[in-house]
């Protein structure tokens, strides 16, 4: 219950320091790949707290609260991950605050929003299996759902499970807003849906999307780590290798469309995941 | 045992009551007489089956004894008129439907000879209530007596819009009674050919509802679905046939009592009548055809009967067919069925296929867990039923109260209508938001489903993994066209009477279930599992409920917050490249004034229809034709 | 401590340039000016914007949407009137459709001479115009913040 406790408080406090930190090293490696110097470390820091002091407009009075119960829903299903708990709740909790994500770009009545909550919606479509699959990978190889007990089983998942690795990799671009597969929103300018999702929000609402985004990379590393979880130094080198990974992919690679995107998800968890998943539960048990 | 005299008196009740108000219902004209025979009716109805999930005594199967030789004759004689009432009604088939009445004629020799030809013991408990099925008469009780509260308002005013129709309203409610009758003698019934007799009555009154309208392709329609429930009779008839023998009585025990092997052949028919009758693929074209009929039709059918029937005697045999190949096929068939349904949703924008197609889906779950048949599958299944038949009748009953005002099944036209009719949409938001969202109603029972299968069928949690995306597309997308706002939008006249007394306590149930569903597990779903297994099953763990309490309470507080801002932020109208022309307008080529029109994604090209449903077919087809042979 | 200096988003509108200073606007992104070192973003959205960078001059065509991206911006918020045809109308101040400079519909608060406008002078007008941008924070803030957009003078 303590180290549960002591996990939340960890998540609450240090994810978004360690996300913008993540955010800041991303854009000065990106500005490093095109040849550039870029911001500063802390850039993503000054952004938010900028963004904090503006004075945001609406277009509606209920858009603003679904960038809240956005927000409370990240937070919640990192809350439960960080405590030790189920997977497949943590999951729940994400796929709720991404449909609260997509619901607010829909109230606003916007072309822009509207083609970016689509596309979202999209996105969780093409993700959410092979997400599923990864949860119940886990639990063949490590024998529980509960982050707790794959963490401490000292079972190395990443040997078990290389597909489900892999094909998670694959919708971890997906997630992380990372071309190819950045359909809904984009942090790169002049996009053909301006702003995509975030288009109508602005001032502190914008700023909370922002936070919110870097504690959703913290948690999506944290999936990275507990497939290395036996070792946890070499989880954390992983989980920042990955990353680092995903920019470069990020900075390689064009856009692609949703069809693309949707068939490459499906095919990888239907071959990546599904297969492990047999090889696991033949060979293993 | 001796069994309480009260429980065995409601479940009789239950039976015969409905009766009395189909019978005055179809004398009488008046429209003011008739409502309030129908609420009075109604109200009766579930006050006697919540009655009944409250005396009965906790966790304990009541075997009700019914000495009078006259009820068997009754069921026989009843068999007989409804087997004659079908084959005279096959009058009016086409050449191509020339099947049908010799289905039903073979149906009627095979049970003739079941119940004639052959020296049957008799059957002591006809009829039994275990905590399951006091949870289902609950909810056909409760959400189909709102149904038929609903139904007066809504035929008036289907009949204002449609004056060359024939008024049949009497008839009509005469079978909504009468459906709600056999309802219960589906869920009561230990003996198989009373099972069998209440069976065909909600398949005959699902025959005659869905061609209410009269029309050519209402009738078609009502055809088709008598034909793949007629199929669904014969495999039934054969599974008597094959069941009783002179040394066992025709009963629903047999499915635990027999030898396992003996039990897989009537078993495996027994479930593929379930699969007719719950819409499953490759039967499930009858009930998008039933679309045809008015809406408290497709709610009925949909939510609280006929469809849950099927599911319903399927969970039954899970015992059974637990561990057998049979089991697994059947469980594949769900499991295709819950993926193909949930993709075809996708395709859809007019609002009742999509609810349609939700319905098979979530049908095609259940039968999924019933086909595993472990504790943990059997648990998400009572649970996946009670979910899905108050949500979906609220889903149906607000689908059509909205054609009533805005004139539209399309879901294109349902935009904004949290500005325009604000209580209809929130009525709608409950009923989606408890079909598919964290931490409400199905989700919950996906929850359980995914780690039980996760044991003991990998293909099927393959299945639900992939089937779980398109589910969340096509009701988020829903629920984001019913969210919108397009600027100048005023809200209108709203729902009254009993549409929307009826809506508003389906909504209450819908919250109350997703609020309050430990309890209904404790109470109904946990004890029945614990007599079915002889273990209790620990599956909703102190911590995770504190979780989903938690996340539920969060949404519940939130818009609260946020409505508490100190201060309303300013108004901009939304991004239009700077061309805003006022409102939702933008200036385009020429200095044309557009007004922002927005579409929902269909994916028509990307799911192809057609193709979907040859696949799935077949493949269902193949799969349950594979069912029987391994039996 | 407000951050609107180390942070300026900004919107980039073309009223009706010849698209002389926008390529030079595009080549402040470039690894040779590479402006995002002082942490600036151009946005596309008028709603993400502290700064309104426009390269033109007004005509009547325009003159609704400079509006419309303006009033749609956050408070606080600057506007630069990059090159000669944004501040004054430049070679095309007697077109028969032109209005003038930027500042016959919105006001401006930093003008950058040019034609074609350098690089070196629009992260100059950028840089200065944020002096503006903190005053007018500040000044915000002191108001205790109506939430009214400024009018147009």
């Amino acid at each position: 219950m303590k180290t549960a406790l002591l996990g939340v408080v960890l998540w609450l406090i240090a994810a978004p320091l360690v996300g913008g930190l993540l955010a800041g090293a991303d854009r000065i490696l990106s500005a490093r790949l095109q040849g550039r110097v870029g911001p500063p470390l802390l850039q993503p820091f000054y952004d938010a707290l900028k963004l904090w002091d503006k004075r945001g407009g609406v277009v509606n009075r209920f858009q603003n609260f679904y960038m809240v119960a956005f927000f409370a829903f990240v937070l919640a299903s990192g809350a439960i991950f960080f405590a030790g708990g189920d997977l497949l709740l943590v999951i729940f909790a994400l796929t709720l605050a991404g449909v609260m994500l997509a619901l607010g770009a829909w109230s606003t009545h916007s072309p822009y929003s509207h083609v970016g909550a689509e596309r979202e919606i999209l996105q969780m479509m093409a993700y959410e299996p092979m997400l599923l699959l990864a949860a119940v990978g886990m639990y063949l190889a490590g024998r529980s759902f509960h982050v707790n007990a794959l963490a401490s089983s000292g079972i190395p998942l990443v040997l078990q499970l290389p597909g489900v690795f892999l094909g998670f990799l694959l919708i971890l671009t997906i997630k992380l807003r990372k071309s190819p597969f950045d359909l809904s929103a984009s942090h790169h300018a002049h996009q053909e849906l301006v702003r995509g999702i975030t288009t109508e929000y602005s001032g502190r609402s914008l700023a909370l999307f922002e936070i919110a985004h870097w504690y959703e990379n913290v948690l999506l590393l944290g999936f990275v780590w507990l497939f290395f979880a036996f070792n946890p130094a070499l989880g954390v080198a992983a989980a920042l290798a990955v990353y680092f990974l995903e920019v470069v992919v990020d900075n390689a690679y064009a856009r692609l469309t949703w069809k693309v995107t949707v068939r490459a998800a499906w095919i990888a968890a239907a071959i990546l995941g599904a297969t492990n998943l047999a090889v696991v539960k033949l060979l293993l048990r | 045992m001796e069994t309480p005299l009260k429980a065995q008196h409601l479940v009789i009740f239950l039976l015969l009551f409905p009766l009395g108000p189909a019978l005055l219902l179809a004398a009488v004209r008046g429209a003011g007489f008739r409502r309030l025979l129908v609420g009075a009716g109604a109200a009766a109805t579930a006050a006697a089956s919540v009655a009944l999930a409250a005396v009965l005594p906790s966790g304990e199967t009541l075997w009700i004894a019914f000495a009078s030789p006259f009820a068997d004759q009754a069921v026989i004689v009843g068999e007989i008129v409804v087997t004659l009432f079908l084959l005279a009604a096959c009058r009016r088939i086409r050449r191509r439907e020339a099947w049908i009445p010799v289905v039903i004629a073979a149906q009627g020799l095979l049970l003739g000879w079941a119940e004639f030809g052959r020296d049957l013991p008799p059957v002591a408990t006809p009829l039994y209530v275990d905590p399951f099925s006091a949870l289902m008469a609950a909810i056909i009780g409760i959400v189909g007596g709102l149904i038929a509260l609903y139904s007066p308002g809504y035929m008036a005013d289907h009949h204002r819009r449609h004056p060359e129709e024939k008024d049949r309203r009497r008839g009509f409610f005469f079978l909504i009674f009468l459906f709600l009758s056999a309802m219960f003698g589906v869920v009561f019934a230990n003996h198989l050919l009373w099972l069998y007799f209440f069976w065909e009555i909600t398949t005959l009154c699902s025959f005659l509802m869905i061609g209410y309208t009269g029309t050519e392709e209402a009738t078609r329609n009502a055809f088709r679905a008598l034909g793949m429930n007629a199929l669904g009779g014969l495999a039934f008839a054969l599974a008597i046939v094959l069941a009783g023998t002179s040394s066992s009585a025709p009963t629903l025990e047999f499915a635990r009592v027999a030898a396992p092997g003996a039990a897989l052949l009537p078993a495996a028919l027994l479930a593929f009548a379930g699969l007719t009758k719950s819409a499953q693929l490759p039967f499930s074209s009858w009930l998008l055809g039933a679309m045809v009929a008015p809406t408290p039709v497709s709610a009925l059918l949909h939510s609280s009967t006929m469809v849950k029937a099927g599911v319903f005697v399927v969970v039954k045999l899970a015992p059974a067919l637990h561990g057998t190949r049979t089991g697994f096929l059947l469980a594949l068939v769900g499991g295709t069925t819950f993926l193909a349904a949930a993709l075809l949703a996708v395709t859809q924008s007019h609002a009742k296929r999509v609810l349609a197609w939700s319905t098979v889906s979530n049908l095609g779950l259940i039968v999924a867990c019933a086909g595993v048949g472990t504790p943990e599958t059997l648990w998400a299944a009572a649970m996946l039923i009670l979910f899905h038949a108050v949500a979906k009748a609220l889903l149906f009953l607000g689908v059509g109260a909205i054609e009533h005002r805005v004139g539209s099944r399309d879901i294109e036209d349902m935009g904004g209508l949290i500005a325009t009719r604000p209580r209809l949409a929130i009525a709608m938001i409950v009923g989606i938001l408890g079909m598919f969202l964290a931490p409400f109603g199905m989700l919950i029972s996906k929850w359980a489903c995914l780690k039980a299968l996760a044991d003991h069928n990998l293909l099927l949690a393959v299945l639900l993994a992939f089937g779980s995306g398109p589910t969340l597309f096509f009701w988020t997308k829903w629920l984001g066209k019913l969210i919108s706002v397009p600027s100048g939008a005023r809200a209108s006249d709203d729902v009254v009477g009993d549409e929307r007394l009826a809506l508003s306590v389906l909504v209450l149930l819908t919250a109350g279930a997703c609020g309050l569903f430990p309890l209904a597990a404790a109470w109904f779903v946990d004890p029945w599992i614990l007599g079915l297994f002889g273990a209790p099953l620990a599956l909703l763990t102190r911590s995770n409920l504190l979780i989903m309490a938690a996340m539920l309470g969060m949404l519940v507080i939130l818009p609260a917050i946020s409505f508490l801002q100190p201060r309303e932020p300013r108004r901009v109208p939304p991004y239009l490249a700077g061309a805003n022309a006022g409102g939702d307008a933008f200036t385009g080529a020429l200095g044309a004034t557009h007004a922002v029109s927005l579409r929902n994604y269909y994916l028509a090209d990307f799911f192809e229809e057609n193709a979907i449903v040859r696949t799935a077919t077949g493949l269902a087809l193949l799969l349950t034709v594979g069912m029987l042979a391994l039996a | 401590m407000a951050f609107f200096k180390k942070s300026p988003w900004l919107l980039h509108y073309d009223a009706s340039s010849c698209n002389g200073c926008d390529i030079e606007v595009l080549a402040c992104l470039t690894p040779i000016y590479d402006v995002e070192r002082f942490g600036i973003v151009n946005t596309g959205n008028p709603k993400h914007a502290d700064i309104l960078l426009i390269t033109g001059a007004v005509n009547v065509q325009n003159e609704e949407i400079v509006r419309n991206l303006y009033g749609q911006m956050p408070d606080p918020k600057v506007v630069v009137a990059a090159g000669a045809c944004a501040m004054s109308g430049g070679v095309f101040q007697d077109s028969y459709n032109v209005l003038g400079g930027i500042d016959k519909v919105i006001p401006v608060d930093v003008y950058v001479p040019g034609c074609a406008v350098r690089p070196e002078a629009i992260i100059d007008g950028v840089v200065q115009s944020l002096a503006i941008l903190e005053r007018k924070a500040a000044e915000l803030k002191r108001r205790g913040g109506s939430g009214e957009p400024e009018k147009p003078s």
